[in-house]
């Protein structure tokens, strides 16, 4: 039977989400449901004085409506930040309380204080508009710079500071710069990101009034942990009364990894009115309440020899939390983050310093990449800019700083099991038709048009993460997978993962590799996931890590499915168990040439006894039946890697930047399935490429978001983009069976300064601001030609 | 939504009887059902003018192209009239939004909205135009749009088509919004016998006719005429997208670009 692992696979989803047959949060509706409105806070900073609902609850339609001192009497917690981070000197984070409802104090535009529950759509809104809120408004903080010196937002957090945190060696630093010929410097601002998911976040809550049973369908990436945090720390219900189900999702992007306040109140209301609830968020709802992306402050330095060689780097970063911290928040500009600033180059020495802080803007935190990217922004960044102030090639000054041995050691944190950086340059440099830049470039100039060239290599760690490491560093849970194979007697498959598919394609990738590993048809397997009621409980979806982790416990649970049938088939074919050889879906006796299909062996196994010709094939102790799980906890993150070059070519006369090629070669390990690979390449780079061209998430300085519907936020379209080129080298990981490392983010992390990079490069070297707009290009374009004119 | 009536008038007397305070007029609806969402504009009464069957259509007589108000976008794109006699009128509404707006879009209601970064009214202001109402009014394009939003018709007066001078030669080009892909700047240069008409649209709170440019280019139809005008950043409009003295610096690139694709 041919291997289905690296052959391109038609999706099994498409079907379903080709045809508009996909079923999300918003298409289910309950016998009997309530709508639900949220009245939020206007302002970005302010005292609630009074909420006055008295009017609104006599407006037709309504059935109550609850705020923060509801939430309060029945105790219900508030939102977490799932890693605790240590400041350098030793202390603990600082979070403030983030309830589900505000109770006292409002700290962004967008923060919930009141919902509202009515028979209509309609009568909702209508009623919401009824609710009066007397707010005693505040000066809000809004300006990363000047946070630290800024009013304290929340009471006892000192500076707004959520902590500063070191990682490396500040007085190997400093020894390194000491004796460098030269110190490249280098300020950025990492801009802030909308993730954008197409389905807005959504809750439906069912509750039982017989079994007290709560079920809350939501937009989740990881409905086990949602129910999780919800029973632990919101005290909703207990686990085994609450069920969380992430039916379709539309995208997530990392913004759907955390529990939100909806869910949590929608959850427990439920109970209260003991009516089921329908939430769904506007658009601009999700534009102010989705937790935003990136937002970095950064000075880096790196020390290098005239030669090109690297002999030291510092990155000071402000990271905006926004109001409160979140589930992955602390942890996206630490963890995530500081070990990558380095990127793929031997760094004797180097330290990340992050200082953390609070302002009155939506939450932050991971957003695809998450971490990765601010880092690999950075560093890629400052190489460019020592081979400028050095004259030497983009290429030629990373091919010098390369590890060439593996297992790499890298500077911060890593131990790189594999990778093979100057293949991947090298395919990159041919792909890309690098050399024939410069014919390129003549060509755009007689044209009038500038062109520019740019290079970035990364690495990032994916797979996440050996549980013993993250639980040491800060992380409140283990980042295992969970995986259970189920045979049914009739020889169909059921695979059920702890991971979440919200476009990741799982339902085909994981059942290649069950089809590979059973030797049974792909269509007889079905993947399912997402329900906390159907299979065992799972971390979830983020951080390229449903394969590298959750692909690996699906391959072990079906080892121990073969082990199992084994046995079974032994007594069956009358011969010891070390005669029986499993191979693409047969269990054989070398010696006799008997075989049982494994179909054969399950039904066998589910039929234990003897009459006539059904005898027993259960070995005496055995259990009957053919179900297996297994929970994975790898020993190591994976390491994608890779190589982008583009060119972009600008118009000076009006500052629009045209992405003229993209040439990006990745190194995934094993690949499953190139065509889904492929997707999620493109998509990776759309998101990158939108970060560094037109995506900006602004607010002014009373903290109103102004980019706050599509009209203002920049959201890139096909037309934006050439026709990406792809390519990939192959070192496979060694630290997972498959040697898969995950490909979910790698677009994201490289487009960015890959586009800046080729954007100052046409520039002629003069730095520019996070994302290039058209007029900001011009500006620079004028400032050039001025200084040209003086030069002349 | 707040609940409104709705009517389908199958004539101009039915439509004006039926218009007060409290209504709007329904063409396409491309502007007055997001605002109906949004809540901000709400009305008692929607009265649907898409089936008075003598507003849409177009028409070539000598030297007029004629359009009937509820005439689509898509409809004006694809007219061999149009093509035929002013092209660039057919680039334009080619290049309106997406194709959902452009099969629903009407010229009448992108018209009588009076949107700041809409293309339309610069086709209407560089063409000549004027526009028939049903107060039988034929009113000029220079004394159609008042401001933002703002244009000369009265409370139940309906636009019934609109007539474009066709010019010797025409071309349209703008510079959209990335985010919305409305016009930052578009500029619409027409060249007549008797001189020539630049009209801008989203530089500032409404279209204009850039009479320094026009003068320019009435004397010496050439893109290096353009170079010696100065454009001055006052009024231009200035937001997250574009500030004046970019958007002055778009209106003299972009009326370059039109002269050069005239």
């Amino acid at each position: 039977m041919a291997s289905l692992v690296g052959s391109r696979v038609e999706r099994k989803e498409d079907k379903r989400f080709l045809t508009g047959k996909g079923r999300y949060t918003a298409d289910i509706n309950l016998a009997n449901q309530t709508y639900a409105v949220f009245i939020r806070s206007p302002h970005a900073r302010a005292k609630i004085k009074k909420i006055d609902t008295s009017k609104a609850l006599k407006a037709s339609g309504v059935v109550d409506i609850l705020t923060g001192k509801h939430i309060a009497q029945d105790k219900i917690g508030g939102l977490i930040a799932g890693w605790a981070i240590r400041s350098e000197d030793g202390s603990e984070m600082k979070c403030p309380a983030n309830p589900p409802l505000a109770n006292d104090s409002v700290n962004f535009v967008g923060d919930p204080v009141a919902v509202v529950f009515a028979e209509t759509l309609d009568e909702v809104k209508e009623a919401a508009n009824l609710v009066d809120v007397d707010y005693k408004v505040l000066k809000a903080v809004t300006s990363l710079a000047h946070t630290m010196k800024s009013e304290t937002i929340h009471e006892g957090i000192d500076k707004n500071l959520c902590y500063d945190w070191l990682l490396g060696d500040r007085q190997k630093v400093k020894e390194a710069f000491d004796k460098a010929d030269r110190i490249i410097k280098l300020d950025i601002v990492n801009n802030r990101l909308i993730p954008n998911a197409m389905e807005p976040r959504a809750c439906v809550i069912d509750y039982n009034t017989a079994s007290e049973e709560i079920t809350c369908y939501t937009t989740s990436q990881n409905p086990h942990l949602s129910r999780l945090i919800m029973s632990a720390f919101g005290g909703v219900a207990p686990e085994n009364k609450l069920r969380v189900v992430a039916p379709d999702v539309g995208g997530g992007f990392g913004s759907k990894i955390n529990l939100y306040n909806e869910e949590i109140v929608c959850s427990w209301a439920a109970k209260k009115i003991e009516r089921p609830i329908k939430w769904v968020a506007e658009r601009t709802e999700s534009f102010l309440t989705d937790t935003h992306g990136r937002d970095h402050i950064t000075h880096a330095e790196l020390a290098v020899t005239n030669d090109g060689k690297f002999l030291g780097f510092k990155n000071e970063t402000i990271a905006n939390l926004g109001a409160y911290a979140r589930v992955f928040g602390t942890v996206t500009p630490t963890y995530l983050f500081g070990p990558c600033a380095t990127g793929v180059y031997v760094m004797p020495a180097a330290y990340s310093n992050v200082k953390a802080v609070y302002t009155n803007t939506a939450p932050v935190d991971a957003y695809r990449g998450a971490g990765r990217p601010e880092a690999t922004y950075t560093i890629e960044r400052i190489v460019d800019k020592a081979a400028i102030e050095l004259g030497l090639d983009p290429i030629e000054i990373r091919m010098k700083n390369f590890p060439t041995e593996f297992p790499f050691k890298q500077t911060l944190v890593h131990q790189i099991d594999s990778g093979d950086y100057v293949s991947g340059l090298k395919k990159a440099k041919q792909m890309s038709d690098y050399d024939g830049f410069a014919a390129r470039k003549k060509d755009s100039e007689s044209k009038g048009k500038l062109r520019g060239i740019g290079v970035t290599t990364y690495f990032e760690a994916c797979g996440i993460a050996p549980s013993p490491v993250v639980m040491m560093l800060g992380c409140g849970v283990g980042l295992w997978e969970s995986a259970e194979v189920r045979f049914n007697p009739t020889g169909q498959v059921t695979v059920y993962t702890g991971s979440h598919s919200h476009g990741q394609s799982h339902q085909t990738t994981f059942a290649q590799i069950a089809a590979d590993e059973l030797g049974v048809p792909i269509e007889n397997i079905d993947i399912v996931h997402g329900d906390t009621d159907k299979g065992t409980f799972g971390m979830g979806t983020y951080g390229s890590r449903s394969l590298a982790v959750g692909g690996v416990a699906i391959i072990n649970a079906c080892k121990k499915i073969v082990t199992k049938g084994k046995k079974i088939a032994a007594k069956m074919l009358e011969a010891s168990e070390e005669e029986v050889e499993f191979k693409d879906g047969e269990f054989v006796v070398a010696k006799s040439n008997k075989k049982k299909t494994i179909g054969e062996v399950a039904f066998a196994s589910y039929l234990p006894g003897v009459r006539d010709e059904v005898k027993s094939p259960l070995p005496e102790g055995e259990e009957p039946g053919l179900i297996e799980s297994s929970f994975y906890d790898p020993s190591n993150f994976s390491f994608p890697a890779g190589s982008h070059i583009c060119e972009v070519e600008i118009d000076p006369e009006t500052g629009e930047v045209k992405l003229d090629k993209y040439t990006a070669v990745d190194d995934f390990g094993t690949i499953v399935n190139p065509l889904i690979v492929e997707g999620q390449v493109h998509g990776g780079l759309a998101q990158g490429i939108g970060q560094a061209l037109y995506e900006n998430a602004q607010y002014d300085e009373t903290g109103q978001l102004i980019t706050a519907s599509y009209m203002d936020y920049t959201m890139p379209r096909a037309d934006n983009f050439p026709e990406f080129n792809i390519g990939y080298t192959c070192t496979k990981a060694t630290t997972n069976p498959l040697g898969v490392k995950g490909c979910g983010e790698a677009g994201t992390i490289a487009a960015t300064p890959t586009v800046m990079n080729a954007v100052i490069n046409a520039l002629g070297g003069k730095e520019i601001s996070l994302p290039a707009t058209a007029e900001k290009v011009w500006k620079a374009c004028k400032e050039n030609k001025g200084s040209n004119a003086k030069a002349a | 939504m707040k609940k409104f009536n709705y009517h389908l008038v199958k004539d101009i007397k039915e439509a004006k009887k039926l218009s007060s305070p409290n209504s709007t007029f329904l063409a396409g609806g491309m502007t007055t059902i997001p605002s109906m969402k949004l809540g901000l504009g709400t009305y008692k009464d929607i009265i649907d003018i898409k089936g008075i069957k003598k507003l849409s259509g177009i028409k070539v007589s000598g030297k007029i192209l004629k359009i009937g108000a509820t005439t689509k976008h898509v409809e004006v794109a694809n007219s061999k009239e149009v093509k035929k006699s002013i092209p660039s009128l057919a680039a334009l509404a080619e290049g309106i939004g997406d194709p959902q707006v452009r099969n629903k879009g009407t010229i009448g209601g992108s018209i009588a909205n009076n949107d700041p970064a809409a293309d339309y009214p610069s086709a209407c202001i560089a063409l000549n135009a004027s526009i028939n109402t049903s107060n039988n009014r034929k009113i000029d394009s220079e004394n159609f749009f008042r401001g933002l939003f703002e244009t000369a018709l009265k409370k139940g007066e309906i636009i019934e088509s609109i007539e474009f001078e066709i010019p010797l030669k025409s071309n349209y080009q703008k510079f959209p919004n990335p985010a919305s892909r409305y016009a930052i700047v578009g500029v619409y240069v027409s060249k007549y016998k008797s001189g020539t008409n630049v009209a801008v649209t989203g530089a500032k709170s409404c279209v204009y006719n850039d009479k320094d440019l026009s003068k320019a280019l009435s004397n010496n139809f050439s893109s290096s005429a353009i170079d010696k005008v100065k454009i001055s950043s006052s009024g231009m409009s200035s937001d997250i997208h574009a500030s004046g003295n970019y958007r002055a610096n778009m209106v003299k690139v972009f009326a370059k670009k039109a002269v050069e694709a005239c």
